[in-house]
């Protein structure tokens, strides 16, 4: 698996994590490639659905990036995208399959560093986890 | 507001005790009608029924050990658009309050005018289990009163129901009571509720003096219950545990969302899972078939439940509606209960315990879960 690199689908807060990302290309920050970001307009809109959506159809994580608490432009999307990951999580561990694929992180317009280095981390700790095994499952 | 009477049974008929009080409450105009379960013409199942007059109560049937639907969808249906303006009692099951409760915060039901009467829950069997005890000849109320008082095990009862860890039930104004309690001398009135005394007061029933003793059966009564849950637990981890184990648990799913159509938690007009998300070009399919060498069609049957899960796990009651709705037989009880039972231990939050608590995902703390989703 020397050559695996996983893709990671990122939902993207619009007002903090997707300008941190932009903050960090404007730095010129290296990080790598796997993240296919999406962004939205609050992470409080990320249904777990979708979350599920990316995971079986074969990404090998999924990122949530959303305002630090007390900074949502919403008030309290990103608490309520903590809660509703914190169940999502809790439902694919009871069932033993792999919660640690879904990350979430507070990364503000300012921090390019903390989102290229959370991008680094993750695609360090998917590539040691391994591909996603429901690719392998024509079930699904 | 506690005030427990009994009602003297008559020949040991329980059913025809219970019908004569809930005839009393009608004939006393103490409710305008009541929702109750009724043997239907074939005698074997009930149906729910709405009755005003008195008469019609003869073939009521509130002990019948068989859950057709979960009632608390009936009556978000009933008081979805307006509340009622006069009282309307309704008896429920444990299982049925608390999922009427969970509705009631989700805005989809009104306990307005409402005299909940609950009913002391000895389990249910499957509607085709239930069926077929019929045509055999024999009573399944009566066989199941008999057996519970002997302390026979019934394997045949719905697993919901082995492993329910709620047989009394809460939130009701009154409560039927059976266990722990002679009934086949008396049976048991219990209010529990300002509105459920002043109802026990207009009639003239003599003081229940066995509380202790039926506070002990109680609680042994269920902590048998909490045993089997959690054996049913384990087992579960066992079974369904891994992607492996879970796929082929679902793989006979059809994708005919009766689970989802029949959970009283379930009370989206649109559901995500039924939307034009999932209408796809046939270029999409291939594509998919194509990747992977095959796929499972139709697709996103797994999608489907891990996405409902994530939905209403935190309401989930257990009541099992969702597996006897199943025609693929896939055991849907134990992954939702113990699914649900995980995801409310977070919150410390228990379906139908208290209508002032809010639900999980309509609140928040600042101070709390600091490490989702980090590693």
């Amino acid at each position: 698996m020397d050559n695996f690199e996983p893709k990671i689908v990122g939902f993207l807060c619009n007002w903090c994590t997707y300008a941190g990302a932009d903050t960090a290309g404007t730095l010129r920050i290296q990080y790598p490639p796997n993240i296919r970001p999406i962004r939205v307009m609050c992470s409080g809109s990320v249904d777990p659905a979708y979350v599920l959506w990316a995971l079986l159809r074969g990404a090998d994580g999924v990122f949530i990036g959303g305002c630090r608490p007390g900074d949502c432009h919403y008030v309290n999307g990103n608490y309520k995208m903590r809660r509703r990951v914190t169940v999502l999580r809790s439902i694919l561990k009871t069932l033993g399959l792999g919660d640690n694929r879904i990350w979430v992180k507070w990364v503000s317009t300012s921090e390019g560093k903390i989102y290229a280095n959370t991008m680094s981390k993750m695609t360090a700790y998917i590539k040691e986890l391994g591909p996603n095994p429901i690719n392998k499952y024509w079930s699904i | 507001m506690a005030k427990e009477v009994i009602v003297e049974v008559k020949d040991g008929k329980v059913k025809e005790t219970i019908n004569s009080f809930l005839n009393g409450l009608l004939e006393k105009n103490l409710v305008s009608a009541l929702l109750v379960p009724r043997e239907v013409p074939s005698k074997d199942n009930v149906a729910q029924s709405l009755v005003n007059n008195p008469d019609e109560l003869k073939e009521a049937n509130v002990i019948a050990p068989v859950l057709p639907v979960n009632s608390a969808g009936i009556i978000s249906d009933m008081t979805r658009l307006s509340p009622y303006k006069s009282p309307v009692g309704v008896i429920l099951r444990s299982c049925e309050i608390r999922a009427l409760i969970e509705l009631v915060k989700l805005k989809q039901a009104s306990l307005d005018n409402l005299l909940i009467i609950g009913v002391d829950c000895l389990g249910t069997y499957s509607v085709s289990d239930y069926q077929s005890l019929c045509k055999q000849g024999s009573s399944p109320s009566d066989e199941l009163l008999r057996k519970f008082k002997e302390g026979e095990e019934d394997a045949q009862l719905r697993e919901a129901c082995r492993v329910c860890e709620y047989p009394i039930p809460s939130n009701a104004d009154l409560v039927i009571g059976l266990i722990g309690v002679d009934f086949e001398k008396n049976i048991l009135l219990e209010s529990h509720t300002k509105k459920g005394e002043e109802i026990l007061e207009k009639f003239s029933f003599s003081e229940f003096n066995q509380l202790k003793e039926r506070k002990e059966s109680i609680s042994k009564y269920i902590n048998g219950k909490i045993e089997k849950r959690d054996t049913l637990f384990s087992q579960t981890k066992e079974e369904a545990s891994g992607w492996e184990n879970l796929l082929s648990v679902f793989s006979t799913c059809i994708n005919c969302h009766n689970c989802m159509k029949v959970c009283p938690i379930c009370y989206c007009r649109e559901c995500f899972f039924e939307s034009p998300t999932f209408e796809f070009d046939s270029g999409k399919y291939l594509g998919w078939a194509k990747r992977k060498g095959s796929i499972k069609m139709p697709t996103d049957t797994i999608l489907f439940h891990l996405g409902r899960m994530s939905h209403m796990a935190t309401s989930c009651v257990g009541c099992g509606a969702c597996e006897q709705a199943c025609p693929s037989n896939i055991p849907l009880l134990k992954i939702f209960k113990t699914v649900g039972y995980n995801v409310q231990e977070i919150f410390k939050y228990v379906p139908g315990r208290d209508l002032e608590e809010p639900l999980p995902l309509t609140t928040f703390k600042e101070e709390e879960l600091q490490n989702v989703g980090e590693e």
